[in-house]
């Protein structure tokens, strides 16, 4: 008898749990095969009655007029505003207080401060766009009276606001990575800390850090109740962030929750707004991961 | 030219640094050896107040260089750093080009003019022993270079901003054996212009390059002086266990 003879538990053996493991990630997997397969087949029949040039290239977004026109230049143009606007807030805050957070805060600030962040992660988004459309919007028309009841600064100041933590919160993840001693190197020729800071640890961190904006702007790209509450849903050709616009992910709430008849040609086009999304989005996110692999520093010695 | 006077320095309530007071002549190199943890490193920190950033040291005594006390409230601790340069005991390159490691601190400093920067990245790799090997790739990283390499290239990144003392907190302990002969070299060719403290848990090296030496214990300073007579002929007991190796 081997004393070092296996005990036949199915459950701890070291086959069968993989498997079981395996089988929970090929959920995640097989759903987001099915997601752009049933994206695809759609956008497919869509594009049999619409065609590909002129959803692409058309400037007029009217899929409920008498002669329907899809024309996706304009919601792409919202979702480009909103995403455009939103960074000009994200951006430097998320930034800024990420540089505080890994280069000033004390610790004890830093305990306080990042649940904090994490807690407004975690707020629903639809919660953010009544925010946006009741205090925000009030706001904007008090400083500018010309400023819609919907419109896009309200609604990107909000999404920016939103995605402030995940920038902030990943870009301070890159700062606290690099190593102590750089830091030493840099105040022993007579850094002041912010010189250490913008000279020193932003540029070693700028992987990290221009993946956390990437990723940061993929999630205003596909943000969806804000706008849709407080940006309006008037798809249209406009640089003025105080009129009403839409954006790709308002119209399929419009559409989805507005009574239009399955299988038309107005419902299959939220499957043809839907990939235009999905291709923005992976594209930013493969972006991402592109940049902070391919220029990830070792800071090795 | 740097006078340490009846330093104490504490981490919170430990005692590190009991009672320290010593005079480092200008154009002179001095050795601080001791076993681990007897305060070596501290009180070379002490010297261009890298200390300040440990939030818990508190400082009793004084250090003067060229007369002027270091710790007084007035004093600016940036300019103390650029004359009183440090180099540490791993090579800590930024991840830049070589040229920008160096020109690193002249830029700080304000020096924007291209040529005038050119000027002091050749002059300061020249003094640095590593002019010759990188000179046709200062655009590289620095990260491409070997170790022995970028330790030469931070002490060149230490001499950039012109400074009167260097300080080198065991330089060597992590090369290998012929980049330690060269920047021991390297060490001693810089004495001409430079006031250096090196600390080293290499007795040889301290035998080597130094002038005088002195050895520390559990933060007490056991005894100082030249290094000859520490090494040939010490007064302290203690002092002789340990260089012969009999410590502990
Ligand atoms: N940041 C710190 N906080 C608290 N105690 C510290 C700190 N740094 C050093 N010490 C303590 O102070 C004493 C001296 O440390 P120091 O680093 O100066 O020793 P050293 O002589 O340089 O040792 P080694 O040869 O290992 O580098 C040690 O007992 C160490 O534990
Ligand atoms: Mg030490």
């Amino acid at each position: 008898m081997n004393a070092f003879k296996r005990k036949k538990n199915w459950y701890s053996s070291d086959r069968v749990m993989p498997k079981v493991l395996l089988g929970f990630s090929l959920i995640s997997i097989l759903t987001t095969f099915a997601i752009v397969f049933i994206l695809l087949k759609e956008s497919i029949t869509f594009f049999s009655s619409v065609s590909v040039y002129d959803f692409f290239t058309g400037l007029k977004w009217e899929p409920l007029f008498a002669e329907p026109k899809f024309g996706v230049v304009p919601l792409i143009l919202g979702t480009v505003m909103i995403t455009f606007f939103s960074s000009i807030v994200a951006l430097p805050v998320g930034l800024g207080s990420a540089i505080y957070l890994s280069e000033y805060a004390p610790d004890r600030v830093r305990t306080i401060v990042k649940p904090i962040l994490e807690i407004l992660a975690g707020i629903p988004t639809i919660v953010y766009g009544f925010f946006a459309l009741t205090f925000v919007t009030p706001i904007l028309q008090k400083i500018i009276p010309s400023t819609e009841v919907f419109n896009a600064l309200s609604a990107s100041i909000v999404v920016g606001i939103m995605i402030i933590p995940m920038i902030s919160s990943l870009s301070e993840d890159a700062m606290m990575a690099v190593p102590r001693a750089l830091r030493n190197g840099a105040y022993a020729v007579g850094s002041t800390k912010l010189e250490v800071a913008i000279k020193v640890v932003v540029p070693a961190a700028l992987s990290g850090i221009i993946a956390s904006f990437v990723l940061g702007l993929s999630r205003a790209v596909g943000e969806t109740m804000i706008v849709a509450l407080a940006a309006g849903l008037q798809p249209r050709i406009s640089f003025n962030p105080l009129e009403s616009i839409e954006t790709l992910t308002a119209y399929i709430v419009q559409v989805s929750a507005g009574d239009i008849q399955y299988g038309s040609v107005e419902y299959l086009s939220i499957y043809a707004v839907g990939i235009t999304l999905f291709a923005i989005t992976l594209g930013m996110n493969l972006l991402a991961n592109y940049i902070s692999s391919k220029f990830r520093e070792d800071y090795g010695g | 030219m740097i006078d340490i006077q009846s330093l104490d320095l504490f981490y919170g309530e430990f005692h590190a640094l009991k009672n320290v007071s010593m005079f480092l002549p200008e154009k002179s190199i001095t050795a601080f050896i001791g076993p681990s943890g007897c305060g070596k490193s501290t009180l070379l920190r002490t010297l261009n107040r890298m200390n300040d950033m440990i939030k818990t040291v508190k400082i009793k005594g004084t250090v003067t260089i060229h007369g002027n006390n270091i710790y007084e409230p007035e004093v600016n601790v940036e300019l103390l750093r650029k004359r009183v340069g440090m180099v540490f005991q791993q090579p800590n390159p930024f991840p830049k080009s070589i040229y920008d490691n160096v020109a690193y601190g002249p830029r700080i400093h304000g020096t924007k003019k291209k040529s005038e920067l050119d000027d002091i990245v050749e002059k300061s790799l020249r003094d640095a022993a590593l002019w010759d090997e990188v000179k046709g790739d200062l655009k590289k990283s620095a990260y491409g270079l070997s170790g022995g390499q970028q330790q030469r290239l931070c002490i060149a990144r230490a001499l950039a901003v012109n400074p009167e003392v260097l300080l080198m907190d065991e330089p060597t302990s992590a090369l290998d054996p012929i980049s330690t002969l060269k920047i021991e070299e390297l060490i001693q060719q810089l004495k001409e212009k430079y006031t250096i403290v090196i600390v080293t848990h290499n007795m040889q090296q301290a035998g080597r390059v130094s002038d005088q030496t002195a050895f520390f214990l559990n933060g007490e300073m056991v005894e100082f002086s030249e290094t000859d007579t520490i090494f040939s002929n010490p007064v302290d007991q203690r002092t002789e266990d340990y260089v012969t190796g009999r410590f502990g």
